[in-house]
């Protein structure tokens, strides 16, 4: 596809989404391209969904993935010509990966659209568990600050040791963060980046047992999944604080459930489950919990970033230029 | 009982002689601190364990046995007015176990010649992270989020209410204190703006100063209360401030709830003419105005942001080291200025 200079019916973007997502961006995409959104048509029939796609989308170069909407091989299968999917998420897991590599489909998220938000909110769930201050709002609201004048201590965030799962762009943002307070960090990885300043552990089980608090920050992979096991969680100790702004699934969710119960962990901050909306009820009569409803990056100013980043992405790919934040494929 | 444990380095009486004689004073309920440990270094004068409630009866003690107490340990906020400063004519020393010294008559204290001391910077670290930890959660709504999350209503309602960002915030500091100066470099990293106005421009610190409070809340998207009370500050955010501060503003409070015309800003928050707040103080606690119960957008704690084993074995031993500086014809640790 050639530059703007010369004029051309606008390149064809296919929309993948399930319903129910804020349209209103396509007022500002369809400036730049002709929109193909076939859940407007079909709701959430995915077997019409495919049959547009087979008869509409045979040309389609380009998607625009919005969220975690899915896109499987039997959707990518209806794509013959599709080059790149620009997603507005920063996960992959809803996309076939192994799929597009070995269709050369390039993929690219949000790159750091998110970053700032999902660290800010880690850090609010931090000390939120620490210092009790969602327990603190209960316990005014009800009506028991006259009544039991007593209040149960809650813990100081100076000089704990925390330990950040996954020191990539939302990781170094938290520990940015945490330094003022007077915290050390300490971080494990993939690989060691020697041009950061915190100690290295090459396993999750080596940190903990080195950790007062654990945050995980990291993908949801084949070789993450239940990173945070018995092991992990009993090295962590019964004051160890767990925070997860990551996937639900690198937790042993029904394990740590039983450490929270029985007291073999000290607290959990959490956005994100193994089973979401479905979040244990165990831990709803719990103080030392606090849950959000995979909301870390429901704000305003991160929900536009992240439409910008893929806006962005698809723009270089008509250019031919370099895209901005390809998805590593292996 | 929000107890904490003796020091851990018990320092050695430094002569034969009895101990020293302090008054214990304090009203008959829980306290932010036990005050057993400094009977190992001094004879404790405790009036309220034998009077409970009676304040009559407490002054007739003190007026008894009291006569030659130079120095007075005063747990939580109990209340140290004129009238029971005069039952103690040989005080020189007044030892608070708080920051905040509105509670006690300071103008007494100065006609008299008497010093206070407060709790210095014991408790900044614990109350600067609690502004941080009440701001995110009024921003991001996190105690929101977590009251959904418990009602069951995620698998039912799709509509998770909208937070919104702390990054590119302009937050405005009120009194860059001890506390204030920690929570402003607590929110650099989050790529907030910080400004402040505080008694005297700090000509050392980088934020622009504002002369007052009204000037900085019409620049500001935030403003976080760290200030003493005093008859100067007392209600200094008014209409006119959080109409400044406006329909998205945020107001935290750690520092006390006379700081905030609390019935006005009540008001303000149910007609949504500000954005949130984040409190741990109040005017008449522990009475907290019962409109605030149903409102997703503020977040309340009992005055709790000192309530961690680790300010309070701090508080101890800055109450103690004051005391044995006092007995001992040394510099107080934390002696406030009286002007």
């Amino acid at each position: 596809m050639t530059n703007s200079s010369i004029p051309n019916p606008k390149p064809l973007l296919l929309i993948n989404r399930v319903p129910d997502y804020d349209v209103s961006f396509f007022k500002h995409l369809s400036s730049y391209f002709t929109l193909l959104d076939p859940t407007a048509e079909v709701g959430s029939d995915r077997e019409k969904y495919k049959d547009l796609l087979r008869t509409h989308a045979s040309g389609v170069r380009a998607c625009y993935g919005m969220g975690m909407s899915p896109l499987m091989k039997d959707t990518l299968d209806c794509l013959p010509a599709l080059e790149c999917v620009a997603g507005t998420a920063v996960g992959t897991d809803h996309i076939d990966l192994t799929e597009c590599r070995r269709r050369g489909i390039t993929v690219t998220n949000n790159g750091v659209a998110f970053s700032d938000d999902v660290a800010d909110c880690a850090v609010g769930l931090l000390l939120d568990v620490l210092r009790k201050i969602s327990a603190a709002d209960r316990f005014v609201r009800v009506g028991s600050w006259p009544v039991a004048r007593e209040y149960p201590l809650a813990s100081s965030l100076t000089r704990k040791r925390v330990g950040i799962v996954g020191l990539g762009s939302i990781g170094l943002r938290i520990a940015k963060r945490l330094v003022p307070f007077g915290c050390t960090i300490a971080y494990t990885s993939r690989s060691h980046n020697p041009s950061v300043p915190y100690p290295f552990y090459e396993s999750v089980h080596k940190l903990a047992l080195e950790s007062d608090i654990l945050i995980l920050c990291c993908t949801f992979t084949d070789q993450t999944r239940h990173m945070i096991n018995t092991d992990v969680m009993t090295a962590l100790g019964n004051k160890g604080v767990l925070v997860n702004v990551g996937r639900g699934g690198l937790i042993d969710e029904a394990e740590m459930v039983r450490f929270l119960v029985e007291g073999r962990l000290g607290g959990a901050g959490l956005d994100v489950f193994e089973d979401e909306p479905s979040v244990p009820k165990e831990l709803f009569g719990l103080d030392n919990v606090v849950l959000s409803p995979h909301q870390a990056v429901l704000t305003p100013e991160s929900i536009q970033a992240s439409k910008d980043a893929a806006l962005a992405n698809l723009l270089a790919f008509f250019a031919n230029k370099p895209l901005l934040n390809p998805v590593r494929l292996d | 009982m929000a107890n904490s444990k003796t020091p851990h380095q018990p320092h050695p009486n430094p002569n034969q002689d009895p101990k020293p004689l302090i008054l214990i004073h304090r009203e008959p309920v829980p306290g932010l601190s036990s005050f057993e440990y400094l009977s190992s270094y001094f004879t404790l004068l405790d009036p309220t364990a034998y009077v409970g409630h009676d304040r009559e009866a407490y002054k007739d003690t003190l007026r008894a046995h009291a006569s030659g107490v130079r120095a007075v340990y005063c747990s939580g906020l109990s209340p140290l007015g004129k009238d029971t400063l005069d039952c103690l004519p040989c005080l020189k020393c007044v030892v608070g176990s708080s920051v905040g010294t509105d509670h006690i008559d300071i103008a007494e204290c100065r006609r008299r010649g008497i010093s206070v001391t407060n709790m210095g910077d014991a408790f900044s670290d614990d109350v600067a992270d609690y502004a941080v930890g009440l701001l995110l959660d009024v921003l991001r709504g996190i105690s929101a989020a977590d009251r959904f999350v418990r009602a069951g209503s995620w698998p039912v309602s799709p509509e998770i209410p909208l937070a919104y960002s702390l990054t590119r915030k302009r937050v405005g500091i009120v009194g860059l204190g001890s506390i204030g100066s920690r929570v402003a470099k607590r929110l650099i990293p989050f790529g907030c703006s910080i400004a402040y106005t505080s008694r005297r421009q700090s000509p050392s610190v980088p934020y622009p100063f504002y002369d007052t409070v009204h000037n900085l809340a019409l620049e500001t998207d935030i403003l976080i209360l760290c200030c003493t009370l005093t008859e100067q500050t007392h209600h200094m955010i008014n209409t006119d401030v959080m109409t400044a501060l406006g329909k998205k503003g945020v107001l935290v409070n750690v520092g006390r709830g006379g700081l905030v015309d609390e019935a006005e800003m009540v008001r303000f928050l149910v007609e949504g003419r500000l954005g949130g707040a984040g409190l741990d103080v109040f005017e008449n606690e522990p009475n907290v105005p019962k409109e605030l119960f149903s409102l997703n957008n503020v977040v309340m704690s009992p005055h709790q942001a000192v309530l961690t084993p680790e300010s309070l074995q701090a508080a101890n031993d800055t109450a103690l080291g004051n005391l044995l500086a006092f007995f001992a014809n040394k510099p107080l640790l934390s002696a406030i200025k009286l002007d």
